[in-house]
Order: structure tokens, then sequence, then C-alpha cells
């Protein structure tokens, strides 16, 4: 099969993705680590899509992070996510979108898991009602974030500024796409395209103007593993599987990747200042580093805003370059001040990896 | 014979995992921690198709079981259906009830990861939270997060947080009320009964070894289940 061929193949496997009226719950890992690509992800869909999200103030973490370090016993975790959907019923809403692929990935395992298993939704009502009081109806639709900004893509390309074209060449910028593992590989046709071919990303990178890298680690995880992060001693898994990603993706010089996951792009990110530090290896150009973005972050950027609302400072691996690129206007000495515009200092630069 | 079997067959999870496996080894193959560690889901699933108690209950002691990262690769692959992931956290859950977990190095590590993540949940109703993510016990996390951990509130209001205010937004307080449902509904389905048992047995493990654990994360038992690796976990070639 031709690419082409295949590119038809999988843009009709598709998913149902609401189109108005969501009910939005938050990820632990991006409020901590990518608050900006939250914030970006309202502002894009209040201010240039026109839609109604609802965020209640009462949701709290799914677990997700507890429930796969395996603390969290599976029936705890699906009576806090019974307890999310009895906040969105209570609120008034059916389609649920949610911040998280690692929350997505347990939602949509709950849901299948009541369906073939109904005595055990009965069991998780029992003890939701028990302990909350509360009753909740299951969503009518399941999104997660980055699957509504794939259904928007075209508009935004249409309202954008930007778009993912070398601005000193004119030639289409050319991106790695990273798909988190929760997003489709338990579930493949819970995800656009399956976990065979996901389009989520691909979708946004073509439409935007950019050009997609197939390499030979493109499918392979980013390596959070859970507790394989979460315990300093067990950190070289992690670390080991995001260098096999970066050795097999330097050859054909990507000047971004992008990721739908939280935890994704944190280590992506991270793990490029460690090995540099480890090793004095840097994969992007001149001893810079590949940027890493969210789906947030790069449609913030082809919209026009402002890199710094956007977050793109808390990244170690600067996004300069790929802002240069494109031809986006910064300024470099606003990117460290705080809300007021005073000075917050500056974070130290690495041995190795350009950050100044 | 086949009672740790029953069991284990008694979670949803482990009935949908396992079905029947050919020995293909196609979920090794794609395994990423097959390739790091001495691990092997064939193997694992294998070993459970036995039903042999003597088996299972060495594999809830072992280090085998901790070594997954649950990406769930595997689930993708397996033409038949299974899903050794999906088995590994039925094996885990189990393991920690019975208390073998403390058995294996990996496994002893889940009081580290019950006192950081586990406590977080129920303390601010997030599995991370930045204040507690310290940069001395991450420095892969870099000069960048340095940085933000020294101007948190500032860094927070800057890129759009409601920092532990009130209302909605990110990393708001999340109101006393809601975090008292979360206590309630771990009291109601076995979340408080497992962080017991995990605080119970690693509290006498810690005897046993003779390492000084107290409630807190500064002791010598934390800090060896943290940092500690004995350099026996790789790939055999």
């Amino acid at each position: 099969m031709n690419i082409e061929g295949k590119r038809r193949v999988w843009k009709d496997y598709q998913k149902e993705i609401a189109g108005d009226n969501f009910f939005y719950v938050r990820s632990c890992v991006r409020q901590n680590f990518f608050p900006g690509s939250e914030k970006t992800f309202l502002r894009i869909l209040k201010e240039e899509l026109h839609k109604d999200i609802f965020e209640n103030a009462a949701h709290t973490t799914c677990s997700g992070i507890g429930y796969h370090s395996d603390i969290v016993p599976f029936e705890t975790t699906m009576t806090i996510v019974a307890r999310q959907f009895a906040l969105m019923t209570e609120s008034g809403y059916e389609n649920f979108a949610t911040s998280c692929i690692t929350s997505f990935g347990l939602y949509t395992e709950i849901l299948e898991t009541w369906h073939h298993f109904p005595e055990v939704e009965e069991r998780i009502r029992k003890h939701l009602k028990n302990a909350t009081g509360r009753e909740f109806s299951k969503p009518k639709n399941l999104s997660h974030a980055s699957d509504i900004i794939f259904k928007f893509r075209k508009e935004i390309a249409a309202v954008g500024k930007y778009r993912l074209i070398n601005h000193y060449t004119g030639k289409p910028l050319r991106a790695v796409e990273h798909i988190g593992c929760h997003y489709s590989r338990m579930f493949p046709s819970k995800g656009i395209g399956g976990a065979e071919y996901p389009y989520v990303l691909i979708g946004m990178i073509e439409d935007w103007g950019g050009e997609v890298i197939d390499y030979p680690e493109r499918r392979h995880c980013c390596g959070f593993g859970f507790r394989q992060y979460l315990i300093q001693a067990n950190r070289g898994y992690s670390l080991s599987c995001s260098k096999k990603k970066f050795d097999s993706m330097a050859p054909y010089k990507p000047d971004f990747i992008l990721t739908n996951c939280p935890g994704c792009p944190m280590f992506l990110d991270r793990w490029q200042y460690t090995i540099s530090e480890m090793e004095g290896i840097t994969y992007g150009e001149n001893g810079h580093g590949i940027p890493v973005l969210t789906y947030e972050e790069l449609a913030g950027m082809i919209l026009g805003y402002d890199p710094w609302d956007l977050g793109l400072q808390v990244h170690q691996v600067p996004v300069e370059p790929l802002l240069d690129k494109m031809g986006i206007p910064y300024n470099a000495d606003s990117k460290f001040l705080n809300k007021e515009g005073a000075s917050m200092g500056k974070p130290k630069a690495p041995s190795f990896l350009k950050f100044y | 014979m086949g009672k740790l079997y029953d069991r284990l067959s008694e979670d949803v999870r482990f009935v949908e995992g396992l079905k029947a496996c050919l020995n293909c080894g196609t979920c090794t193959a794609i395994c990423p921690a097959a390739e790091f560690y001495n691990y092997q889901p064939r193997q694992l699933v294998d070993i459970l198709q036995t039903h042999d108690d003597d088996a299972i209950e060495a594999l809830l002691k072992s280090e085998t079981i901790w070594y997954c990262g649950e990406c769930m690769s595997c689930v993708t692959r397996c033409p038949r259906g299974n899903a050794p992931g999906l088995l590994i956290t039925v094996l885990r859950a189990t393991s920690q009830d019975l208390g073998y977990f403390v058995e294996s190095e990996k496994g002893r590590q889940q009081l580290a990861i019950k006192r950081t993540v586990g406590e977080w949940i129920l303390k601010f109703g997030y599995c991370l939270f930045p204040s507690e993510i310290l940069p001395e016990m991450h420095p892969e996390q870099g000069p960048i997060w340095e940085w933000e951990h020294e101007h948190l509130e500032e860094v927070m209001q800057r890129l759009g947080a409601n920092y532990k205010k009130a209302g909605p937004g990110i990393l708001r307080k999340i109101p006393d009320e809601d975090l008292a449902e979360i206590r309630k509904i771990f009291d109601e389905t076995g979340g408080t009964e497992r962080y017991q048992k995990i605080e119970d047995y690693s509290k006498q493990k810690a005897v046993e070894m003779g390492i000084h654990l107290d409630n807190g994360m500064n002791n010598d038992y934390i800090h060896k289940i943290y940092t500690t690796n004995n350099n026996n976990h790789g790939r055999k070639e």
C-alpha cells in the first residue's frame, strides 16, 4: 500500500467527537508542568471557536497515576471516575472532555468494563451513593482535548496568522508526532486512526502546513512507565525509552516534536537535558535540542498568541529556534517576567544544551 | 493448587486479560520493559496459565511483576486478545494485599509511591502538586524546574493558574468537602485499606531489615527504597 492509500484508509478510521457543550476535566501532570496549555485550550474553544465548555470546581484527579502505579485499587479509581460523571450530570452536561491521556484511557477502560460487566457498574453506583450520596449518567460522548482540537483544526488554520512553513526556505517544517500510549493502545477504536496510524496529530500538522516524519521508533513509549519514573532508582527505564526515540528520529532532522499526552512532552523535553548533561549529546541544530510542544501550544502559535502566554518559557529545551523558523516575533527580554512585568530572575544555563 | 489463581480470577481485569496464550512472544517483542529489564510478558502469562500456586506465589514475591510500565503496547499486538499489562495490575494488587511486595527490591518501592502520590491525592486532590515536587528529588527536571519551584506562585500566576485559590482553574484549592468525599470513597472501596497494608507490611519489613522507618519521607528506609538499585535487574543477553 502506498502512502496516499494509507492516508485514505486511516483518514476514514475516525471516531465521533462532540462539537459543543463540553464538561472539562483537568490533568494533574499538565497543571503542574504545562499550565499554559490548558489555559490556551479553553481560550481557543471560547474565544476562537465560541464553544460552551464548563469546568466544575469540585472535580478532582481521576487518581490515574496512583492507579497505574498500583497503590490505588481499581474499585477506588472507578468510584472516583463515577464521581466525575456525577458532577457532569449535576452540571447538566453529556459530553465529557478530558485534558489527560491517562484519564482518557481510564475513562474508556472503565466504561468498557461496565459495558461487559454490568454488575461492576451497579456495585460502583452503590459505592458512590454510599460515600457521597451522588448518582450519575454515563457520558454520551467521551473525547480527549486533542480530539477536539483535531476536529476544529481547519477552523484554526483558517483564522491562523502563521503556518508550519520555514520562514527562510518556504518549505514545510518537519515534525515528529508522538501519541500517548493510553490514547488508543488498549481500545484502538476510541482514537482517531486507531493504534496503528493514529491520525489525531498528523491531521493538525498537515492542515497547518507541516510535514510528518516517519521514523523507526515512532510508536515506542516515551518511557513514563508510572513507577518507572516516580521512583528515582527506576528512572533509567524512562530515560532509555526516550533516548531510543531521540537516536531514531535525529537523522531525520525534525524541526519539532508534537505530543498529545501530558507526560510525554515533559519527558521528551527533560530527558534531552538529562542526556546532554550525562553524555554531552544534543539532538537539535547547533547545540540546541528538538523543541517539544503540546498541541495547544502549537495551535496557539498558529493563532499568533504571545509565546510567553502559551507557557513556552517553562520548557527546558528552548522553543525559540522554531519560533524563528515560523517567523513568529517574540520579546526575549520578557521571557522570565512575572504577570506584573517584574523580573523573576533567570534559570541557570545547562552545561551543554543551548539555552540562552 | 489453584487457590491463588482463583483469587486472581475474581478480578474482572484478570478475566479480560487472560484468554489463551499461544506463546508466540509478540508481547515480549513489543514490550519496552522487556528491552530494558530481565522481563518477558510471554513467560509471565505462561506461568499464570499453569494455575500452579507455588509458581504464582513466587511470581507475587518476585522483582518480575514490578518491571512493566503499564504502557499497554502488548494489548494492541496480542493475536489472542490477551492483556499482559492488565494482568500485571492484578498481580501487583494481590502482591500488596498479601504483603508479598516487600520481598523484592522493586516491590518495596510501593511505600515511597504511597507516601508521595498516594498522600497527595488525599491532601490536595491531585496526583501531583508542584510544591511537593522537590528539585533535589528530581535532578532530571533541570534548572528550569529549579527556577519554577523557586518562583512557583509568580510563575503559576503568569501562566494563568488559579494556584491554591478558590473557584475553578488550574491547580485551584479543591474544597475541603470535595476532598472529604474522596476520602470517603477510599474508605468505601478499599483504598484506605490498601494504603494501610502498604504501611503495615513495610514497617514489618523495615524492622526485619534493621533499617529505620518513621512516618515521614526523611528516613533510611524511604531513602533506600527510593534510590537503591542493585543493578541486577537488567536484561540478560
